[in-house]
């Protein structure tokens, strides 16, 4: 078993970001540190449109990560509905 | 909910094959060979490059969006900053040191992937990855003028901010960034990526960015932490690029795998070395500390470097040659390299300091293997010297290894009480190494590295050893730039205005 994570700026662009990721992965464990948040999961995290759409009430382009990301692990699987991170046992 | 999503007219995987693959076209009156004549030699076969995809699918048009969404981040909050005197919240005036050293080697590094990533660019002949370095090539110039920009507010008010560009060219501990990048800059479009992609991206910029940042927001500084996050949302996209880059050769033919795993032993133990100026940064220069070099490192370097190559494993990849050295020296580098800044502080542009006893217990508690036991019984020796009035300088220059440029500070593997050092003659001439792992990458390129530019020899040759004609080439202010932070202008000056700040005298 490897983890993936995804950390993310702390601010209120994410924090619904964030709620979403944490109910779609189970088995991810949110960290809060200094001016960010990082998520570890076991191998796999998704992250996906539609929950995150739910929360903030608009249409949201997952391509809109991008402004808050502040860095990422694992193999990266993009499209319109999620953004998958991976890694191979 | 009571929205939906509209379909879009294109799914981002059409967008991005008619942003990437619908804009190349077959040349016709030059061959491709002509066109693109450094993708061959080194032996890197590449049989099919529309495999190679960018997994964010980031278009063009995309990417102009977000950059600028960035930006207007970026500004709002430096503007903020400058308004509100911000470099008056930072911690204490310590903290300065880790920016200038990052000013310092870092910054003009990022300007040297801008460069490298334009060329590279044009030198690769897939379309899909053409797109993704000239978008690369934008983010290195944005990341080096966002930091110079941001670092030029502590520039109005403090020293040793003045002169980054030329230090980067003259001065000794800048020269191992430096060389990292010359080093990339000069090896093939292929090598060069694994360099930046994977070693610079994947391994230190995590390290760099991520714990230094964090450290950056817990120390009042505001400016650097949105420098710092700004870039670091791009890196995300570069060592996804990197770790493509990799997965990429290693598919397209099986004889890519023995230079690729020998590019990754290289650039790993270079990024390493890199990585001792920042274990300092984080281990002494952040008054406030988040985590220690160490706690660093079991992140982001053996959990998740050991995931990558787990990861990489089914290609045949395993693990690079220095990374056992490298879990050893973890727990000994930032103490040897800040004892080596602290007796050669006359010639940094930043100021070194005494750890106070606060700070050694924090020492102890971060290493608690090696710190009481090797390291502060040397501190409280030249704490001595400092209370008797005669400070620990060592006016003797440093012995450079003639690969990474750090002086030969660090100790054998197995035995942190010998001093490690390696000599090896070639063609008649005598060169130095801090590590077997260095020397191993000299012996493999010497063709290379007997031309580089050593500060410390380079001081004798062209100055005859004149160490004040030497601070003024490096642009140097003796007394103002320099030595023990106790005593400097930067302190006096930081105090006296925070406490103007602070009361109405």
């Amino acid at each position: 078993m490897s983890t993936v994570f995804i950390a993310l700026q702390a601010n209120e662009e994410t924090r619904p970001i964030i709620e979403a990721i944490a109910s779609d992965n189970p088995l991810a464990l949110v960290h809060r540190e200094p001016a960010m948040v990082k998520i570890d999961a076991p191998n796999r995290l998704v992250i996906r449109k539609e929950s995150i759409e739910e929360r903030i009430g608009r249409r949201y382009d997952l391509q809109e990560l991008q402004i808050n990301l502040i860095t990422l692990s694992g193999n990266v699987d993009e499209d319109d509905d999620s953004l998958t991170l991976t890694w191979n046992d | 909910m009571d929205m939906k999503s509209a379909n879009r007219k294109l799914s981002l995987k059409d967008k991005y094959r008619l942003f990437t693959r619908d804009l190349g076209w077959e040349p016709s009156y030059r061959t491709r060979e002509e066109i693109f004549p450094y993708v061959q030699y080194e032996g890197i076969k590449v049989h099919d490059w529309d495999k190679w995809e960018d997994p964010f699918r980031l278009t063009m048009d995309a990417y102009w969006k977000y950059q600028a969404e960035k930006e207007r981040k970026f500004y709002a909050i430096i503007d903020a900053h400058a308004q509100n005197n911000g470099h008056l919240h930072i911690t204490d005036a310590r903290y300065l040191s880790a920016l200038k050293i990052f000013l310092q080697a870092i910054s003009p590094g990022e300007f040297c992937a801008h460069k490298g990533f334009a060329r590279v660019g044009r030198e690769f002949p897939g379309v899909g990855t053409q797109v993704a370095c000239q978008m690369q090539a934008i983010d290195e110039i944005r990341h080096a003028q966002t930091q110079i920009h941001a670092l030029s507010n502590y520039n109005r008010f403090y020293n040793g901010f003045h002169a980054f560009a030329e230090q980067r060219d003259r001065i000794w501990y800048t020269s191992v960034a430096r060389s990292f990048f010359d080093d990339a800059m000069s090896a093939g479009p292929f090598e060069f990526m694994i360099a930046i992609g994977f070693s610079f991206e994947y391994v230190l910029t995590n390290l760099l960015f991520v714990p230094f940042m964090s450290g950056a927001a817990y120390n009042g500084d505001m400016a650097t932490v949105t420098f710092g996050f700004s870039a670091q949302s791009d890196e995300a996209r570069h060592m996804t690029l990197g770790l493509e880059c990799i997965k990429f050769m290693l598919e397209q033919d099986p004889d890519n795998l023995p230079i690729v795993q020998r590019w990754i032993d290289k650039w790993f133990w270079r990024g390493f070395r890199v990585l001792g100026l920042v274990s300092t940064m984080m281990d002494y220069m952040l008054p406030k500390r988040v985590m220690s070099w160490r706690e660093a490192w079991n992140i982001y370097g053996v959990e998740n470097g050991g995931a990558l190559f787990k990861d990489l494993a089914r290609y045949g990849i395993r693990p690079p040659k220095g990374w056992n050295d490298a879990e050893e020296a973890v727990d000994h580098m930032s103490h040897q390299l800040m004892l080596g800044l602290y007796q050669w502080s006359f010639g940094t542009a930043f100021h070194a300091w005494i750890p106070s006893d606060e700070d050694m217990d924090w020492l102890a508690k971060k290493y608690p293997e090696t710190f009481d036991r090797y390291y502060r019984p040397r501190w409280m020796h030249i704490r001595k010297l400092a209370a008797a009035g005669t400070p620990f300088k060592n006016y003797g220059l440093a012995k450079l290894c003639q690969c990474c440029q750090l002086p030969v500070v660090f100790t054998e593997p197995g035995d942190p009480t010998l001093s490690c050092h390696r000599e090896r003659v070639h063609q008649g001439e005598k060169y130095h190494f801090c590590s077997d792992h260095c020397q191993a990458l000299f012996e493999n390129e010497p063709e290379k590295y007997v031309q580089a530019w050593l500060p410390m020899p380079q001081l004798f040759q062209d100055l005859q050893g004149d160490l004040t004609a030497w601070m003024d080439w490096v642009f140097l202010r003796d007394g103002e730039d320099n030595g023990d932070y106790a005593d400097s202008l930067d302190r006096r000056n930081f105090e006296a205005w925070r406490a103007m700040a602070t009361s109405n005298q």
